[in-house]
């Protein structure tokens, strides 16, 4: 690997335009000043509770997710041009899906192989033709973003199941807010609180009736789920209810919540729950997190559920090598934005590459989420890497393969003081009558030493994201 | 509302209502007990708090003797015992937790820093005075309260935590009474025996009084007693005003006119049921007289007053908290 991409400093070692004033208030700063700083901040996020439940650990314990207080900058002519390649990749996408549950003209015109789609576990027959609200798939995208080389912008990840982490770039930005306030006055940094705000106006659009007010729901797997502050947080910030499976009900095709006084009609459900878990009676029969028949109620075009079912196919990443062209097919425009050049296993030439470069390549299941299931060749044992072959030899087709990119890396405070740590970033963009986003996103930081993983579920931080209006 | 919230709202009450209680009667139970007294007649008064609450299995499945140092631990720490105040502010905060999006945040992070600065006290942490935890205890309970009234819309929320709050007030106090009102018919004839011992006169008087100031104290009416009647403190007297009188925050007559006004506020399609019971227990308390009450027997009557505040409780259950469908 070349040296990283530094966002805070050229190779030569001098501070970039947009990180001078920081720096300049950086040095400033009495010894001891951060640190103290950083202490409050994980003292109220304790209080606050903004916590995760890690998985596999019994004793149920909950854990802050770390924030590092050297923000991510990002000047606004790079975000403008990121903005647009966003929003032009979520359009095709949701064109996309929209095309192969009807008429499937990609794969007539033979870009995608058929069985690409029929044999993804995340395609859902139950789709077919199946009209959703405005065409709209998926509602709330969450595309991960890394720069690599000399400060490539590329697309890594389109998560467009259930996508989380809004809630801690909020919350983020809040807690800058609250233990720097003056560097708020010396920025002008785009805001992001009001994503809520944007986020029931999508939902609201994400029915066939033209109901003034529809009674918006946000379903959560449950209190035990990793992401459930987040569930809780945005029904809070939306002032919608936030329900679980069990609080829902079908009758005559329409769901209903349970509530004290009595059944009442719901209109649209954000749900964070999988597809698989989603209808005990026609997808996952052992759920018990479901709603029996919701399924019926949803074709039957009576209750809105975002993101649709079936969108998880998009999400592969086994189709993601294919968005680029998806872009040109079905937006007739070049891609803004670049995807990772990616291996695909199931291609004998592509497996055999794979095979023959294993310690240099990254390789993640099409199915994977969360960093689990993953092999970095360049940071694996050499008994690692054969382990990882057997699977790959044995079940190519789960697996793609990209290059080792080199993540852009940022100053983060360590125990030794400041040092560059690897980061990416996850913008989110909502499909309703417009493509909107707020001006940011959540940038998440490997806090080991050259760590390429930034999941919070495997020791990843989080940083406050600036979008800096020049 | 969703019923789920309600129940959470309502366990959250209780909970905290429950912790709260707790802290006040072992407070004044602990005091109690550093008075110079027999041993056995110690361990016997320790017995019966635990009879009352029905706990008396469970801790002698667990400890050999009824002393201080074990059922302290019993009731504060065990986690065995669902009602131990640690499990309280736990089980407080699990609901807490689950509805945080439906509470005002300052009342989820009231009641989350109680969970949290609970660990100062935590055995392997502090050897502090149980007198000082307590006290800590009935503090974040005020809190709590402040939190929620200084925050919370006057709406439906709002009513089921205070409808869970006054439903295990009522229980609780119920309970303080029975466990204090037996031990005073024994205790007498107890310290009287023993008065030759300490070569005090009038320890037996001397003991009641103590006695019943510490039953007034464990429901913070010893300075209201003393204001109402400005009088002897008499058993009759403690009852009357534990039970009937209509202005003690924790009598019940209280609590259950508490219950009727909100219920009232609640209603639904099938609260007709509930609000019969709750209507009737109050008309009972009142229409009837301490004699009504001494007649029948205080126990019993104490006993009937638990049976009827559980049957509403379940009442309660089936009318708003397990999901109305259909």
């Amino acid at each position: 690997m070349s040296t990283p991409f530094d966002e805070m400093y050229d190779d030569q070692g001098r501070v970039r335009p947009h990180y001078k004033e920081f720096d300049d208030w950086l040095t400033r700063q009495a010894d001891g000043h951060i640190a103290h700083k950083r202490a409050e901040a994980e003292l109220i996020f304790r209080r606050i509770g903004i916590t995760f439940a890690v998985y596999g650990d019994e004793k149920g314990t909950e854990r802050t997710i770390p924030f590092d207080q050297v923000p991510r900058i990002i000047p606004a002519k790079e975000w403008i041009v990121l903005e647009d390649g966003l929003k032009q990749r979520v359009k095709a996408l949701n064109m996309f899906l929209h095309d192969i549950y009807h008429d499937e003209k990609i794969l007539k015109a033979g870009l995608i192989p058929k069985e690409q789609i029929y044999n993804n576990s995340q395609y859902r027959p139950e789709m077919r033709f199946v009209d959703v609200p405005r065409n709209i798939y998926a509602h709330i995208a969450g595309i991960d973003i890394i720069r690599a080389g000399q400060g490539e912008y590329y697309v890594l990840e389109d998560n467009l199941r259930v996508p989380s982490g809004v809630s801690y770039m909020v919350e983020n930005r809040k807690m800058m807010m609250r233990l720097f306030p003056a560097l708020f006055e010396r920025h002008r940094i785009a805001p992001v609180e009001h994503y809520p705000d944007l986020l029931l106006e999508c939902l609201k659009t994400a029915i066939h009736s033209n109901s003034k007010k529809p009674n918006v729901v946000v379903l959560t797997p449950g209190m035990f789920n990793s992401a459930y502050f987040e569930h809780s947080y945005l029904a809070q910030q939306m002032g919608v209810e936030l329900v679980e499976g069990k609080d829902l009900f079908v009758k005559n095709e329409q769901v209903f919540m349970r509530t004290t006084q009595g059944p009442q009609l719901v209109d649209v459900i954000y749900r964070r729950i999988d597809d698989d878990y989603l209808d005990p009676l026609s997808l996952r029969v052992d759920s018990t997190l479901g709603i029996p028949g919701i399924l019926n109620a949803y074709r039957a075009g009576n209750v809105g559920i975002a993101n649709a079912i079936g969108t998880g196919i998009a999400d592969d990443k086994s189709i993601y090598p294919y968005v680029p062209k998806m872009i040109e097919f079905y937006l007739n425009e070049k891609p803004i934005l670049q995807n990772v050049p990616t291996y695909q296993c199931r291609i004998k030439a592509d497996l055999q590459y794979t095979l023959a470069n294993l310690k240099d390549l990254v390789v993640k299941e099409t199915h994977g989420a969360g960093g689990y299931g993953m092999l970095i060749g360049p940071l694996a044992t050499v008994a690692e890497i054969e382990n990882f072959r057997k699977y790959l030899i044995d079940h190519p087709e789960k697996y793609i393969a990209q290059p080792t990119l080199a993540l852009s890396t940022c100053p983060t405070f360590v125990e030794s003081g400041v040092a560059p740590r690897h980061i990416d970033l996850r913008p989110l963009v909502l499909s309703g009558k417009q493509i909107k986003m707020v001006q940011g996103g959540l940038t998440r930081v490997a806090l080991k030493e050259g760590s390429l993983v930034v999941n919070s579920s495997q020791g990843g931080g989080t940083k406050d994201t600036w979008v800096l209006e020049s | 509302m969703l019923s789920r919230t309600a129940d959470c709202l309502y366990w959250m009450a209780r909970y905290n209502e429950r912790a709260e209680n707790t802290a006040r009667m072992l407070d004044v139970a602990y005091q109690t007990s550093l008075m110079p007294q027999p041993v056995e007649f110690m361990h016997e008064s320790w017995r019966k708090l635990l009879n009352v609450s029905l706990l008396e299995k469970l801790f002698e499945s667990k400890y050999s003797i009824y002393n201080r140092e074990n059922i302290l631990q019993f009731m504060i720490f065990d986690e065995d015992n669902p009602s131990s105040i640690v499990c309280c502010l736990n089980a407080a905060r699990v609901n807490a937790r689950i509805i945080r999006g439906s509470i005002p945040s300052e009342v989820w992070e009231t009641q989350n820093l109680s969970w949290l600065n609970l660990e100062q006290f935590l055995p392997e942490n502090s050897s502090q005075d149980p007198s000082a935890f307590f006290e800590w205890v009935k503090y974040r309970c005020h809190l709590f309260r402040g939190v929620v009234f200084g925050t919370m819309l006057s709406n439906e929320a709002l009513h089921f935590m205070e409808l869970g709050t006054y439903l295990e007030r009522a229980d609780n106090t119920a309970r303080i009474l029975k466990a204090k009102y037996r031990t005073q018919n024994q205790q007498s004839q107890t310290s009287n025996k023993q008065s030759s011992l300490f070569k005090i006169d009038n320890t037996s008087e001397t003991f009641d009084f103590y006695h019943w100031v510490s039953l007034l104290r464990s429901v913070s009416a010893f300075e209201i007693f003393r204001h109402t009647y400005s009088d002897q403190i008499t058993p009759e007297r403690i009852v009357e005003l534990l039970v009937f009188n209509p202005q003690l925050p924790r009598s019940l007559n209280k609590c259950v006119n508490q219950l009727l006004q909100l219920i009232t506020l609640l209603k639904n399609s099938k609260s007709k049921e509930i609000e019969r019971l709750i209507g009737k227990l109050k008309s009972e308390l009142d229409y009837s007289t301490i004699d009504d009450i001494y007649s029948e027997g205080l126990d019993q009557f104490i006993q009937r007053f638990l049976e009827k505040i559980n049957h509403i409780a379940d009442e309660f259950s089936s009318t708003y908290l397990i999901p109305l469908s259909g």
